[in-house]
């Protein structure tokens, strides 16, 4: 099932990656595709997805589009955020490493949030624990609590995250 | 038109890179300069490679590559600087000495 899956996402990948338009459809590089893809499921299927059922949910897709334009604003903000902190002759940086909580399991799940907090303004994931704690190094440290931290840093995603990946 | 709006795509890109290696350079330490380099270069490129899409059209193959080249810059990019923060700190790296907190060295002992 896992290898299935797999297998379908990486053959449409490579199609999509050799594909000029003189040459749409070729035989020849659809069965090198086939192969590379069949490669791909055998030695990678083991470590794909915890639950490839998931993948077949179509609520899951609706809240990742949900997701995608709250993301993109989040990563803008940070880019002018870091403008900012970059062209401010004085630097106004207060740096430091704080612990989170997060109450998503899955791995995918966990992958996500983390990606997301380092894309987000003045956050950088550098280590999470087995218990659901993640360490992050914020650039402007608001607040030392884990509550009060968790709050501000990772409850803007982790709604709509729980939603997709849980 | 598509011309002018995939160039200021592109310059925006590029001012945001700019932006990314002079934090590189002015910022203290290593977590503060994977700050400025991670975000601004991943949302540059991604700028870059739009500015590319709306330049040569959505369906044309130059554009679905730079789809597919901004997908993975955005899926590996803030995983290649966790784990270089991650190896920073566990190596011994300290960080900047006006540093607020790091409970992550209180938990490792």
């Amino acid at each position: 099932m896992r290898k299935m899956v797999l297998f379908i996402i990486s053959f449409i990948t490579w199609m999509l990656l050799t594909y000029q338009r003189e040459t749409c459809l070729e035989l020849q590089g659809v069965v090198v595709g086939l192969f590379a893809a069949l490669l791909t499921a055998l030695i990678f299927g083991e470590t794909f997805a915890e639950e490839p059922r998931k993948l077949f949910d179509i609520r899951r897709y609706f809240w990742f589009l949900v997701y995608l334009p709250v993301f993109f604003y989040w990563c803008l903000l940070a880019n002018f955020d870091v403008v900012y902190r970059v062209f401010h002759p004085s630097m106004p940086i207060n740096p430091g490493i704080v612990k989170v909580k997060t109450s998503i399991k899955s791995k995918s799940g966990l992958a996500a949030l983390c990606n997301s907090i380092t894309l987000t303004p003045g956050t950088l994931t550098v280590d999470l624990t087995d218990d659901g704690y993640i360490y992050i190094h914020w650039i402007n440290v608001e607040s030392q609590d884990i509550e009060e931290a968790s709050r501000i840093i990772i409850r803007k995603f982790e709604k709509i995250l729980t939603r997709i990946f849980e | 038109m598509s011309d002018t709006i995939g160039l200021i795509l592109i310059t925006i890109g590029i001012f945001f890179e700019l932006a990314g290696c002079i934090g590189l350079v002015r910022l203290p330490d290593i977590y503060n300069r994977l700050q400025a380099a991670t975000k601004c270069v991943t949302m540059g490129t991604c700028l870059i490679l739009a500015g590319c899409v709306v330049l040569k059209g959505i369906c044309s193959p130059i554009a679905l590559k730079a789809i597919i080249c901004a997908v993975f810059i955005l899926l590996t990019s803030p995983t290649a600087a966790h784990a270089l923060a991650r190896g920073a700190h566990l190596y011994g790296v300290k960080l900047w000495d006006k540093s607020v907190c790091d409970m992550y060295e209180k938990d490792k002992k």
